[in-house]
């Protein structure tokens, strides 16, 4: 206690020498938590998107089916039978359909997947109604993305071939009967979705699909001879990549940040040691134990740590918090990176990412002021009294001042 | 047989390391102190003045020799037994004042009450005595750099009596000050002296202080050549 009260009038009366290493570290704090807010909301936004428009609450995959290898989509649709056709009739499944295709706009040529989905279904966000109108073409909806690259927009016809279950080509008209926008490029690039009636009988594969997608809340799904469970864990390990590896790239600004704020408060720690000598021989003279005064030190370069959350949260706690509400807009488009990423990101500052970072960065602040600190306990008193105690890294680090 | 003075210091010898040999600061002291004396260690620079005070005051140690300060050993002390002894019975007073700079007078004469666990109103009342004893109650919330040399010198008067202490050890205390500070200090301290039989050993050569102390001890090259009472009418 005594500790702390003497180390809070040496740390308010040092004034400015104080203030800049506490307004350097209270920065540290508030970049650590905005940068990992920002990863952690669009971890949480980007999650929530895939589950919306693609995920649902896990699929069925036909077990031949694997989205990395083209070369599987011909075997890999079966008959939606027993128990998922059961699903499928109580709106808890819908099935999707998957092939490959090739469209021809403006000429030129572009590989596509085609999926057949079902207009009415209500699970998945991908606007599936716009396909449930009457034309002689065949409706399709497509994301902004996909449009932007085959230079499509609503209205546009197109032709599209493709090969049924026989191998044999067949072509026809698709017209674009909707450009829907999401943030999930899995089910934008390169795509292009139609009715899974047309696409069965276009497939001359009725009654079939390649995927069944769950309604979202769905806690298990039973094992269906013929296709493989995927749960959300699962689905989502893509984008928890993705997420990882910006933390691991976020950490290197972490370190720096911390560096920059910790090297400071070492510094100001080595030279209080040098300087204060006779202060630190006085406190001997007064009846402190060396280990006394080694712990007030410490307690001082620690508090800069406690004074900088403070101050951290003076400012930051309302501006991390406007952003959390208002959200940060990107000037790019992450799907045109393949990244699940909003136009408006909104930060997600948890608890436990505020807790962490305060106990991390008052646990480094700590050690690097003790570690200059343990000086002192090689100090003779009758030396630091006459400010003559000596030492050969302290010497260095003033001579190269 | 254990010492009845207040400080007792036999065969004394002190050496420090130089170069390859030793250099030997106190030589065979014999001395004993008394409680309520007002003495002082007088000689030039080098003759071991302020080694002797130090070890007075359980901040260095004696290479042969004894020096028994109220009844415990110097040299036989643990660290914490020689801090509880300074915290507890002991006050300095140095040459260059060494106070908290960062710290306000009330706060530097308080620091010492609060190694000891005073309680907060009784702090703040030793506090208060202690600036009436030195006169700088109107400087309560000054910083030293505000102060003057003697103001700051009676604020280091009082964050060593503040206490209360059996000895107060004071090391060139008006090296740093011009004459009229220097009495005044001087005849602060001899009040307290008086008031409260603190026993007080200066080390100096200043005529002043040589001027106000009752016991003379003349030491040259680490050795006492001469002490004598000083009976003043």
């Amino acid at each position: 206690m005594m500790a702390i009260k003497l180390a809070l009038r040496n740390l308010v009366g040092a004034g400015l020498r104080t203030w800049l290493n506490v307004i350097v570290l209270s920065l540290a704090f508030v970049v650590i938590i905005w940068h990992k807010g920002i990863l952690d909301g669009w971890d949480r936004q980007a999650r929530t998107d895939i589950i919306h428009w693609e995920a649902g609450g896990g699929q069925y995959w036909q077990k031949d089916y694997d989205p990395y290898d083209p070369f599987t989509l011909n075997d890999s649709h079966s008959r939606v039978s027993g128990i998922l056709e059961e699903m499928v009739n109580k709106g808890t499944l819908t099935p999707v359909l998957i092939t490959q295709g090739t469209i021809y706009p403006s000429g030129r040529m572009q590989s596509i997947l085609v999926k057949g989905i079902d207009p009415k279904q209500k699970i998945v966000a991908i606007p599936s109604s716009q396909l449930d109108t009457a034309s002689d073409a065949i409706p399709a909806i497509i994301g902004t993305g996909m449009a932007s690259s085959a230079r499509l927009k609503k209205g546009d016809i197109v032709t599209l071939r493709w090969r049924d279950r026989n191998g044999a080509f067949d072509a026809g008209d698709i017209i674009i009967a909707g450009v829907f926008k999401t943030t999930v490029p899995s089910v934008d690039g390169s795509q292009i979705w139609i009715p899974l009636d047309r696409l069965q009988k276009m497939m001359m594969m009725p009654g079939e699909a390649t995927i069944l997608v769950s309604k979202q809340g769905t806690k298990t799904l039973p094992e269906v001879d013929g296709w493989r469970v995927k749960n959300l864990d699962f689905l989502l390990s893509d984008m928890d990549k993705i997420i990882k590896s910006k933390t691991a790239g976020g950490m290197i600004l972490w370190g720096i940040l911390m560096m920059l704020a910790l090297l400071a408060i070492f510094d100001t720690q080595v030279l209080a040691i040098f300087r204060r000598q006779k202060e630190i021989g006085m406190y001997i003279a007064m009846g402190m134990t060396k280990r006394q005064v080694v712990t007030l030190f410490t307690v001082e370069g620690a508090m800069h740590s406690v004074l900088a959350t403070l101050l951290g949260a003076i400012y930051g706690i309302p501006l991390l918090g406007l952003q959390a509400i208002k959200g940060i807009s990107f000037p790019m488009n992450g799907s045109d990176y393949g990244i699940s990423m909003a136009e408006r990101l909104y930060p997600y500052y948890g608890l436990k990412l505020i807790i962490i970072t305060v106990l991390i960065v008052m646990l480094t602040t700590t050690i690097v002021s003790y570690w200059p600190a343990r000086k002192i306990a090689k100090m003779k008193p009758t030396d630091a009294l006459r400010g003559k105690f000596n030492d050969k890294v302290f010497a260095k680090r003033i001579a190269s001042r | 047989m254990e010492s009845t003075h207040l400080i007792s210091i036999e065969h004394l010898k002190k050496h420090f390391a130089m170069g390859s040999g030793k250099f030997t600061a106190l030589n065979g002291i014999e001395l004993t102190f008394e409680k309520g004396e007002f003495a002082g260690i007088i000689g030039p620079s080098g003759s071991g003045k302020t080694t002797l005070l130090n070890i007075i005051g359980s901040l260095d140690v004696p290479s042969e020799g004894k020096a028994i300060v109220m009844g415990q050993s110097v040299g036989d002390l643990s660290a914490r037994d020689a801090a509880m002894l300074r915290k507890t019975k002991l006050g300095f007073i140095f040459q260059s004042y060494n106070l908290l700079h960062t710290h306000t007078v009330y706060e530097n004469v308080e620091f010492p009450l609060l190694l000891l666990g005073v309680e907060a109103e009784l702090r703040k009342q030793m506090v208060k005595d202690a600036l009436e004893w030195v006169g700088l109650t109107d400087k309560t919330n000054s910083r030293p750099a505000q102060l003057s040399g003697g103001e700051c010198q009676r604020v280091a008067i009082a964050r060593a009596m503040v206490k209360k202490p059996e000895i107060v050890l004071a090391d060139e205390p008006t090296a740093n000050l011009d004459a009229e500070n220097s009495h005044h200090i001087l005849q602060t301290m001899e009040n307290l002296n008086r008031e409260f039989k603190t026993t007080f050993i200066f080390a100096t050569h200043d005529e002043k202080v040589i001027s106000y102390i009752r016991r003379k001890i003349f030491l040259v090259d680490g050795k006492v050549a001469k002490d004598e009472l000083i009976t003043k009418s």
